[in-house]
């Protein structure tokens, strides 16, 4: 699992402003920053799990992945744009052989670091030097606070493997770590076990929306929250909120009522937020590995400075964004129509209603939806199901994609959908 | 002006000498400027390029007033910069020297 926006970073961002206040900071924001304040680096596309909402379709490495000198030198650049901190992801970045040697790098060049792990290396001896090393966060990502509702999405043993890891985290002396959990039907309503799981360890809870990106289309159906969950969710938000980090990804429910959840509340794709994935591509933000939100490549002229600034893809992002369908809706100036990323991977149009609207406009818009665009970027391991699905039944889930989408169009093989 | 600006728990004295923290790096942008601690891993926005005037001043000032004079800040808005500061020391990004 990746980030979109940080934790404390946006959401506990103080603003300490002066009156004389031409512009709202939002504003500024809208019209993207001189670099990102919150930069996704996904290292690599292994992973040892195969979670089955996995964002970025993850699983096996990318060939063509940015080699060590490489990342040193997107390192180099960040330094040089003034990019404070990234949140490293894959994948497991921890499988690649030159993670820690990266961490290093970057913080002895001024760049922090917070990665995401499922915490399959995070061994005593290495939580004892995370521990002591500076600028370095972790998350740990747990989507389910038994054994039984995790394992179901990440995977058999993934949730030992996580409690090991906070376990050596806490017993290393590293407090405040995020423990990590993306919101589902089957999690929500474990938050406040979730809070006392973070208490346990001395960590900090960290929630964020489900996306239908990558592998999340296939289960995104059947997993995300229901309208009735989220409204339990915001009431949770609004009571607990500021003691829980969000990354910013809740704000399409402030529809749901006038007191606005703590954070930017704005999209900040290829405004704020951007993506650097294995192979040196730049995405508007993590949940958008796609085509249509492919900026460039580190790896061309100018690198990914170049792309930051003048990609012809941030400069639309950057431009003024119309409401579309929504504009009408008196919720839209709270909600800004929500995620981009959720509308695309649902196949509704990005001017329309976020599928998760609280309003119900875009169960609607779902209904009329004939085919979801899907990415080509997929590294899922091939001949083996991702993890347990969550209903155990014979064949796959009623409504999921072996039913209801076509292969992708480069899985020829005759084989293809029997995974 | 010599009231002590208080916010929170952290005393803010305007009459003394301050300084922009040496943990917290200032990144320039449209609006004024990102300020990023890194001992506490927080940002914040300098949300007036006077603002970012004054932060990067203070150093070279005897006292905060003569930092917000040197950056011309007129005299109907010291209030508010003096509000503003008060919040940076309390947050730590300004600390007295």
């Amino acid at each position: 699992m990746t980030d979109v926006l940080p934790g404390r970073a946006v959401t506990g961002a103080r603003a300490a402003g002066a009156t004389p206040k031409p512009r709202k900071l939002v504003d500024h924001f809208k019209e993207g920053l001189t670099s990102p304040i919150c930069l996704t680096w996904e290292l690599t596309y292994a992973c040892n799990l195969s979670c089955v909402h996995c964002l970025s379709s993850s699983g096996r490495r990318d060939p063509r992945e940015l080699s060590t000198a490489e990342c040193k030198a997107v390192l180099d650049e960040l330094e040089r744009m003034q990019v404070f901190y990234v949140n490293i992801g894959g994948g497991e970045p921890t499988v690649r052989p030159d993670f820690w040697e990266l961490v290093e790098y970057a913080v002895a060049h001024h760049v922090g670091v917070k990665f995401s792990t499922n915490g399959v290396k995070l061994t005593p001896e290495r939580a004892r030097w995370l521990a002591g090393t500076d600028y370095v966060d972790v998350q740990i990502s747990l989507d389910g606070a038994t054994a039984e509702v995790n394992d179901a999405v990440r995977g058999p043993g993934s949730y030992d493997t996580a409690m090991r890891a906070m376990r050596n985290l806490a017993d290393a002396g590293f407090t405040g770590f995020k423990l990590s959990v993306v919101m589902t039907r089957q999690n929500i309503g474990q938050l406040d076990q979730f809070a006392e799981i973070a208490d346990t360890y001395g960590a900090q809870l960290r929630i964020t929306r489900l996306r239908p990106s990558g592998r999340g289309a296939d289960v995104w159906d059947e997993l995300h929250p229901t309208i009735e969950q989220q409204r339990g969710l915001y009431d949770w938000l609004l009571a607990h909120g500021e003691q829980v980090l969000t990354g910013d990804s809740f704000f399409h429910l402030n529809a749901l009522g006038s007191a606005p959840l703590p954070g930017l509340n704005l999209c900040g794709a290829g405004r704020v937020v951007c993506l650097i994935d294995p192979v040196g591509d730049v995405y508007a933000c993590p949940f958008a590995i796609h085509q249509e939100f492919l900026a460039g490549n580190v790896r061309g002229e100018g690198g990914f400075a170049r792309v930051w600034a003048e990609s012809e893809l941030f400069t639309r992002l950057r431009g003024p964004q119309t409401g579309g369908a929504c504009t009408s809706c008196s919720a839209y100036d709270s909600c800004q129509g929500g995620c981009m990323a959720a509308k695309f991977f649902t196949g509704l149009p990005l001017d329309g209603p976020d599928p998760e609207c609280v309003k119900g406009h875009g169960e609607q818009a779902l209904r009329a939806v004939v085919a979801a665009p899907r990415s080509d970027v997929d590294h899922s391991r091939r001949g083996r199901r991702a993890a347990v699905p969550v209903e155990i039944s014979f064949g796959p889930p009623a409504g999921s994609p072996e039913r209801a989408r076509p292969d992708r169009a480069c899985d020829t093989s005759p084989l293809a959908g029997l995974r | 002006m010599t009231t002590p600006g208080k916010a929170g728990s952290v005393e803010f004295h305007p009459e003394r000498g301050y300084r922009c923290s040496p943990r917290v790096a200032l990144r320039p942008e449209p609006f004024g400027a990102l300020a990023y601690d890194f001992g506490t891993r927080k940002l914040s926005f300098l949300k007036t390029p006077t603002l970012v005037e004054v932060v990067r001043g203070l150093e070279d000032q005897p006292d905060v007033h003569t930092a917000l004079d040197a950056a011309g800040v007129p005299a109907d808005q010291r209030a508010a910069y003096l509000r503003a500061l008060a919040g940076l020391a309390e947050a730590g990004t300004i600390e007295p020297r």
